[in-house]
């Protein structure tokens, strides 16, 4: 099979749905422009005119309610934000409009809009263009949530979601793009809500979202050189989340460590911790842990920087903490940075 | 006012008024029932405003596609004409088009074109936007009409969505329903710039401003300006001058307030009340007095009938609180 980058996954979805569907289109600020949106836009404006793939002004809540409007006039809208930090400026448009729009029509009309955010740590990003904010939408009913990690989920997921009737939004991992991998070349979906085993374990379950999955692949290998066997869990949508997936798991290792690209308080990873401590109780060896941002905001300079994001490293110390491990010597580990990118495969 | 305005018939005429006369007495009843607390929902009145969307409705002979304010009765009825579903969503019963879910704010139906109500200023205007697009893509041949009062022009929103629909070239219509206050906060607290249509004149768009109180006057601007709007792509702005009669929300009169004063507001406005003027016109222009009565009967008769179904109509079982927060395919 050939194979694909994430950024080409994603691009290639919405082509082909473009192409499936013509009352789908992808806008956005600098959609069609130089950057083309880390490459995920790359030649749609040339294949599908201006009128299908476009720009617009420094608009975000209008833009989004421009969604809303023609999702539920019969169009199929992908907005895509090249910074999540950006899409907090339609918060009103998502939070009040658009998540409620098909239960106080008593779920009648749908609402076909797809909103791409990408998240995450970059090249010296400070506070402004770094964050991840899934629990922010998490939050509110009647929006979906995705995340996917590997270029073959972000393909068939956003195919899903750009079918789907209702409100999604796409969390893309800007570290991920350059992933490569299989991907089938057909159009397919990977339905929503529907977690994924990206590893067997038999020691700890670690949940990984996002991009930490590939940390949490990293501290895998690491692990088993010591005879640990880590079960990596993606939920992959976090809303509606696959929760028997992750209780079945934590079932099986009586241990779980929460890796999350966000900041721990009050974030996504208190929901799971929450899950697994309800659903898995009695079966738990030691107390769910959770890995995730520093409760700061995001600083620029790479000291801090590396400080404030965790890590592969940081799920083994971790996990070795949870087995009352002594911590191993990682000097020699080559962990993954700006510039020693993660290029699949997964 | 003219007798009769030029280009309209007779029969549009009384058209109007029917359609003032329902938006009127829709509320007139609501004043009187929403004592007994049937109806739970909060009240932003339309009273005094209904000609602007009863105009504008009436002039796009429902090839509307209407997105509206938490005001938003009369557009509702203007658009619909549906006297059951409205008192249906009103009582919360599972007769109404939300089911009761959305309540006075958030009236949709969205099969006879009224979108959306929303209870947040402003953000409905984008919404309408993209709506417009969605129209001129698909060639649905509808218009889609953002109402709003003075106060959503101090909203961001408002200048993005007419930024955007001007630079799109979108043939969308921005009613605003110019009340003059934000709740009880005069537009000179709020707004640095003295006239709305100068203001938004430099946009490209067209721009009408009305301040005659009279709905003829209005459905002729609204005819002309969504004309002008379809054939050369591009928004219209229409400023319409009214007066909202009751407090911000409730059913009540709110002059103990001292926000505003009565004299003038009685003047200025419900002296000349855009619903007795249109009666008065259709009587001066032959239109005979028992035939008028008549027709005032049958609305009444329908509203009554209408609040007996709602208040007959089962409230929502339990279990529904969980059904439509997600769209399931039929």
């Amino acid at each position: 099979m050939r194979k694909l980058d994430y950024s080409g996954a994603i691009r290639e979805a919405m082509s082909q749905e473009m192409e499936r569907d013509e009352r789908v289109f992808v806008y956005g600020i600098g959609v069609p422009t130089f950057s083309k949106i880390f490459g995920t836009t790359q030649g749609l404006q040339e294949k599908f005119g201006p009128e299908r793939c476009f720009d617009t002004p420094i608009s975000e809540d209008a833009m989004t309610g421009f969604g809303l409007g023609a999702a539920i006039r019969g169009l199929r809208p992908i907005q895509v934000h090249i910074r999540v930090d950006f899409m907090l400026l339609a918060t009103n448009q998502l939070v009040n409009m658009v998540s409620n729009y098909v239960y106080s029509t008593g779920g009648k009309l749908s609402v076909p809009l797809v909103v791409r955010a990408v998240i995450g740590r970059g090249w010296g990003q400070g506070a402004q263009h770094s964050k991840c904010l899934f629990s922010n939408f998490t939050h509110i009913p009647g929006l979906k949530v995705i995340a996917p990690t590997t270029p073959a989920d972000a393909k068939g997921m956003l195919t899903a979601a750009i079918r789907d009737d209702n409100p999604v939004i796409c969390f893309e991992h800007r570290w991920l793009y350059w992933a490569e991998e299989e991907v089938p070349e057909e159009p397919y979906e990977v339905p929503l809500g529907v977690g994924r085993i990206l590893r067997p374990g038999k020691d700890v379950t670690v949940v990984g979202l996002s991009w930490m999955n590939v940390e949490a692949r990293l501290a895998a290998d690491i692990l088993a050189r010591r005879g640990i066997s880590i079960e990596i869990v993606d939920p992959r949508t976090l809303a509606p989340l696959d929760e028997n997936l992750i209780v079945e798991s934590v079932g099986r290792t009586g241990r779980c460590v929460i890796a999350d690209c966000d900041w721990v308080h009050s974030g996504f990873s208190a929901e799971l911790s929450a899950l697994v401590n309800e659903k898995c109780f009695g079966k738990l060896k030691a107390p769910v842990r959770r890995i995730g941002f520093a409760h700061t905001p995001c600083p620029t300079v790479r000291e801090l920087e590396n400080e404030f994001y965790p890590n592969a490293k940081t799920i083994v110390r971790s996990v070795e903490e949870m087995l009352s491990l002594e911590p191993a010597n990682l000097d020699d580990e080559d962990f993954f940075s700006h510039e020693r990118r993660f290029r699949g495969p997964f | 006012m003219s007798l009769v305005s030029e280009g309209i018939s007779k029969a549009v005429s009384t058209g109007l008024y029917k359609s003032l006369f329902l938006a009127r007495q829709a509320e007139e009843h609501i004043v009187k029932h929403y004592p007994e607390n049937l109806m739970r929902t909060p009240m932003h009145m339309s009273m005094g405003q209904e000609f602007v969307s009863v105009a504008v409705c009436s002039a796009l002979e429902g090839k509307a596609d209407v997105f509206a304010s938490y005001r938003s009765h009369a557009a509702f009825l203007a658009q619909t004409h549906d006297t059951d579903r409205f008192f249906a969503e009103l009582y919360g019963r599972v007769s109404g088009p939300g089911e009761g879910k959305g309540g006075s704010m958030h009236l949709a139906a969205p099969d006879r074109g009224h979108f959306l109500s929303s209870g947040v200023v402003a953000t409905q205007i984008p919404v309408a936007v993209g709506a417009a697009f969605a129209n001129l893509r698909l060639k649905t041949g509808r218009t889609a009409v953002a109402f709003f009062g003075d106060g959503a022009m101090d909203a961001g929103v408002f200048w993005e969505s007419m930024n955007s629909a001007s630079l799109f070239r979108l043939p969308v219509m921005f009613v605003c329903e110019d009340n003059g206050f934000a709740v009880d906060t005069p537009r000179a607290a709020r707004q640095a710039f003295n006239s709305l249509a100068e203001a938004v004149r430099p946009f490209g768009c067209d721009v009408y401003e009305d301040s005659s109180g009279d709905v003829e006057s209005v459905y002729q601007l609204a005819r002309h300006a969504a004309e002008t709007a379809s054939r050369e792509r591009r928004p219209a702005f229409l400023n319409i001058k009214c007066c909202r009669y009751l407090e911000h929300v409730g059913t009540g009169e709110d002059w103990h307030w001292g926000y505003r004063n009565r004299e003038i507001t009685v003047r200025d406005w419900i002296a000349r009340d855009a619903v007795l003027a249109q009666r008065k016109r259709l009587l001066d222009c032959g239109v005979a007095e028992r035939e008028v009565a008549a027709m005032e009967e049958e609305v009444i008769t329908t509203i009554q009938r209408s609040i007996e179904r709602a208040i007959a109509a089962s409230v929502p079982s339990p279990e529904r609180l969980f059904v439509g927060v997600f769209h399931a395919k039929a």
